[in-house]
Order: structure tokens, then C-alpha cells, then sequence
């Protein structure tokens, strides 16, 4: 990553980006490398997903990344029949949360799933997407 | 430290667009409070102004109504939890009284949300949720409760048909609340006829007719101590229990998807403060924002069991002659849903109750009244229950 006066790569995150600039701006670098990442505490091993720059248990803001892999189970989902501003291009799709126990993931479900493959409680993997104009988000796919 | 009581409940009419600014607005609230305490504005100490700011044109709103309503010089503080903003702003007020600071304040409830579009709106009540990690995904309010509903499903025998049993149910009364946005009857029927606008997806398995509609409205709760309750009042309703909770705003927080825990930790906290249990309840209204919030309120607030929510709707136990009337204004769903004001009109419709004014909609002469106020996708749990005694 070269300098940049003002680090707001987190803008490049999901369709529209409600933030440019976060001390976790790292995670957009991951996904470009096809890396879901999220954040552990060097102090008291707390695990976050979404990654946070800061502990909450222990307050140290010593982190490192990980890597999601493996397999997360569906609790729950969503199909959107009509979206807010900026998003009308993207309908239909799914909103979703796959749970890996020791941290859970929000995000959608990948578009070429059709409806009647989807299940509650189905072991679902988190993949990078990339969108139109080098934005990037993450969705879920069957395993 | 005496008991504190609300002695005098107002809101406007809640309208689609409402003509007029926003310290107009409320007034019309505030005008029927002070009329009903039989109080002036020179008796107010101390005001809690409560919307969501982001519908607001107006910088620091409640320095505006504090001038309007003849509020100056006394003190006034702004307080927002989206959609429980005037939960939040009674527990405010009931903190101020109870410890002696101010001996009567007004909780001023307010939304004007027509000012933006209908897709503005949901995308700024979206922001209501994570906006770092989830809005970029397109979320909104109706898939967050959705999500909700499918996961209801899943786990238990909950079934859409059974959610359109408590819109049926918001507009068998809210065809009787003249302060209310959508009058016309709404009947099973229309949620089985995919011609029907109420059976159209919103975000599955959400229907148009599973969500509540946008207003304008204003609401105001005139709060008192004990003390002057007596002086100003002949039926002063004490606030008995007052509960208050968060929850993970990211879902990713979330450990279930069948209720809302902060809903639960508010309910607990209002029921062991008023030494009172579920049973004891003789009316409640319950934010039923979409209706499976509605169905899971049944359940976090122990009128149900968890999963059984659905046959209290089925067997029309929620209904006004049933075991526990809920909403039987017609909810958010008949009334629509003026986020800052929304809780100030539960907290009245329940006042009325218990002072047996409620006109067509009384209950059986009820003692314990509870008001369940949700802010963002139970973000915010408020549980506040009142009592004649």
C-alpha cells in the first residue's frame, strides 16, 4: 500500500460506502488478496468479526488479522424485494448471517444461488466479490 | 423520594404530510397534554425533546419548542434511540423528577418524516443499523425484521399467515382511532390475493401489509412528582416500573434471530421494578414497527411462551375481550410510525386506559398497563409498565 495523505480505501466496501476512512482500512487491502480477515487481540486472544482496531474485553489495541475459512452455519436470511437509494441496481438479492461460533458473519448471499438451495442451518462459505468500478464486498455460497 | 406519576398525555394527529413546520406540529401535542393536566407552560420545569435528528432540517430542535411553547427560560435536553426516542426521553424525565431536580417535565415526542422520500427514509433508517459493516450490503429496516420472521419460521411453527392475523387484528382498531394514518379495514383475504398491494414482497417473507408506514406526528407526557401529581390530578398514572437495555447494533452480535434480547433485559428490569409479573398485566402496547415485532414481544415480554407466540394471535387472545388486549389503538401498523413520537402515543393510549377514557377502545377496567418501545432493530429495548395505584 503506498502513502497516501489520507487512508480512505475503506470506501471502495459494498455497493455504497458509508465510511472512507477506519484503522481497519487493512481489510479492503485483504480482499483484494481473496482474503476475508477478521481481527484477534495479541493480549487476550478476543476474537472480532467485523475486525475492530480496539479490544473491548481488555482494552489493548494490539490486533492481528485472521483469515475466515472454513465454514459458517445459516441462522438467518433475507430476500429484498426493493432497496434504498443507491442499491436499486443490485435487486434482488439476500441479506444473510452464517454463524463460525466463535464469530459470526453479516453479509449476502452470492446471487447465482437460487432460492429453493437455501436453508437455514446449511454450511455456507464466505467468499470476496468484486463489484463494477474495483469496489469489493464478501458473499456466502454453498459449500 | 415520593412516587412520580404522568398527569397529562397528548399527541397530534398522525398524518402522511403534515402542512405546517415542526414547532407547529408539536404544539398540537403539547397543547392536548397541558389541557389535559389542566396545567400551563409556567408549571413546566424542564422539557425532553426526542426524535431522530437525521429527518431534521432544524439544528437542536428543542431550543425551538422550548421558545414555542412558552418553555423559556426553564432548562431543555435533547435525547434519541431512533424509533424509542420518547421511552427514552419518560425515563429522562422520570430520573429528573425522582431525584428532585425538577417537579414537573414534559417528554415532547416528534417526527416530521415526509420532508424526504419513502426510499430516502428507509435508507436513512438503515443507517439506523451497522453503516460501517453492513449498510454497503443495502440493508433496511423491513429485511433486518425479516430476518427476524424467517428465522421465527424456521425454529417454530410461526407461519406468514399467522403475522397477517396481527395486521388484521392493528386494523380492526385502528379503523376506530381518529389520530391514526391508515383507517380501512385490511382482512386476510388481501395478504392471500398476490393481486393485493398488502401481499406484495418487501423482503421475504415480509408482505406490504407485514410493515407500518411513515407520519408525521407529535407526542407529549407531562411527568410529575408525587407532590404535585395530587395537587394538579384526580387520576394520576404512576410509573411503576421503567426498564431500559441495548444490544449489538451489527447482527453479527446478535446469538439469537427469534427475539430481541434487549427487549427481554428491558422486560425483566420493568417487571422486578414494578414487583409485578407478566400475568399481572392488563393492557400493553408493544412496537410493532412490522408484525412479526409484534409476535416476538408476545414472547420476550412472557406473554407466551418462546415459539408460541402465534396462537395467542390465533386464538384472539391479543384481541380487546382477550386474556391481554395488545394494541388495541391500532399499533404502529394503523397509526403509522412518527419515530420520535411513536412512544409518547403508546405511553398515552395506555394513560387513557388506566384512567378508563379510552372511549370504543377501553379495556375491562385494567390496573397495569405495559408499553414496549423499540429503537432500530431492538438496538434499544424500553419496557415501561404504569399503574393506577
Amino acid at each position: 500500500m503506498g502513502k497516501r495523505e489520507i487512508d480512505d480505501r475503506f470506501k471502495k466496501f459494498g455497493t455504497v460506502s458509508f465510511t472512507a476512512t477506519t484503522k481497519v482500512n487493512d481489510f479492503i487491502d485483504h480482499l483484494e488478496n481473496d482474503r476475508v480477515s477478521g481481527t484477534r487481540c495479541k493480549s487476550c486472544g478476543q476474537v472480532y468479526f467485523p475486525p475492530r482496531a480496539d479490544c473491548h474485553a481488555c482494552l489493548s489495541s494490539d490486533m492481528e488479522w485472521f483469515d475466515i475459512d472454513g465454514s459458517g452455519k445459516l441462522m438467518t436470511f433475507s430476500n429484498l424485494g426493493f432497496a434504498p437509494v443507491g442499491f436499486q441496481e443490485d435487486v434482488p438479492y439476500r441479506i444473510a448471517v452464517l454463524d463460525y461460533g466463535e464469530f459470526k458473519v453479516f453479509g449476502r448471499i452470492a446471487s447465482d444461488m437460487a432460492d429453493t438451495d437455501i436453508q437455514i442451518g446449511m454450511e455456507m462459505k464466505t467468499i470476496v466479490n468484486r463489484l463494477a468500478d474495483d469496489r469489493l464486498n464478501f458473499v456466502f455460497e454453498k459449500v | 423520594m415520593g412516587r412520580v406519576a404522568i398527569i397529562g398525555v397528548g399527541q397530534s394527529q398522525f398524518v402522511r404530510s403534515y402542512p405546517g413546520a415542526i414547532r407547529e406540529l408539536v404544539f398540537e401535542g403539547f397543547k392536548e397534554s397541558v389541557t389535559d393536566a389542566g396545567i400551563t407552560s409556567k408549571d413546566i420545569d424542564a422539557s425532553v425533546v426526542c426524535s431522530a435528528p437525521e429527518y431534521d432540517k432544524q439544528r437542536s430542535p428543542a431550543g425551538v419548542f422550548a421558545e414555542y411553547l412558552g418553555l423559556n427560560p426553564q432548562p431543555t435536553f435533547y435525547t434519541e434511540t431512533l424509533c424509542s426516542s420518547s421511552s427514552t426521553g419518560l425515563k429522562l424525565a422520570y430520573s429528573l423528577v425522582k431525584s428532585g431536580l425538577h417537579d414537573v417535565v414534559a417528554v415532547i415526542g416528534f417526527q416530521k418524516m415526509s420532508e424526504i422520500s419513502s426510499s430516502e427514509s428507509q435508507e436513512r433508517m438503515g443507517r439506523g443499523a451497522d453503516i460501517q459493516w453492513e449498510s454497503p450490503f443495502g440493508t433496511m429496516m423491513p429485511a433486518y425484521y425479516a430476518m427476524f420472521a424467517q428465522a421465527h419460521m424456521d425454529r417454530y411453527e410461526t407461519t406468514p399467515e399467522d403475522l397477517a392475523l396481527i395486521r388484521v387484528k392493528a386494523s380492526t382498531y385502528g379503523q376506530l382511532n381518529d389520530r391514526a394514518v391508515y383507517r380501512k379495514a385490511v382482512t386476510a383475504d388481501m395478504f392471500a390475493d398476490s393481486d393485493h398491494i398488502m401481499s406484495n414482497a418487501v423482503s421475504s417473507p415480509l408482505r406490504v401489509g407485514d410493515c407500518c408506514a411513515n407520519a408525521d406526528g407529535s407526542s407529549c407526557i407531562l411527568v410529575a412528582s408525587e407532590e404535585k401529581a395530587k395537587a394538579f390530578c384526580k387520576k394520576p398514572i404512576w410509573i411503576k416500573g421503567i426498564g431500559a437495555a441495548s444490544a449489538s447494533v451489527n447482527m453479527s452480535g446478535r446469538d439469537i434471530f427469534t427475539g430481541l434480547s434487549a427487549a427481554r433485559e428491558a422486560a425483566d428490569q420493568a417487571y422486578k421494578m414494578a414487583g409485578v409479573s407478566p400475568d399481572d398485566i392488563d393492557v400493553a402496547e408493544v412496537h410493532d414497527c412490522f408484525t412479526i415485532a409484534e409476535l416476538m414481544a408476545y414472547e420476550n415480554l412472557g406473554f407466551a411462551e418462546p415459539g408460541k407466540g402465534c396462537e395467542l394471535i390465533r386464538n384472539k387472545e391479543t384481541y380487546k375481550e382477550g386474556r391481554i388486549p395488545i394494541n388495541v389503538d391500532g399499533g404502529l401498523l394503523s397509526k403509522g410510525h412518527p419515530i420520535g413520537a411513536t412512544g409518547g402515543s403508546q405511553i398515552r393510549t395506555i394513560v387513557l386506559q388506566l384512567r378508563d377514557e379510552a372511549g370504543d377502545i377501553q379495556v375491562r377496567d385494567p390496573q397495569i398497563g405495559l408499553v414496549h418501545n423499540i429503537g432500530g432493530v431492538g438496538l434499544y429495548g424500553n419496557v415501561t409498565i404504569l399503574g393506577r395505584e
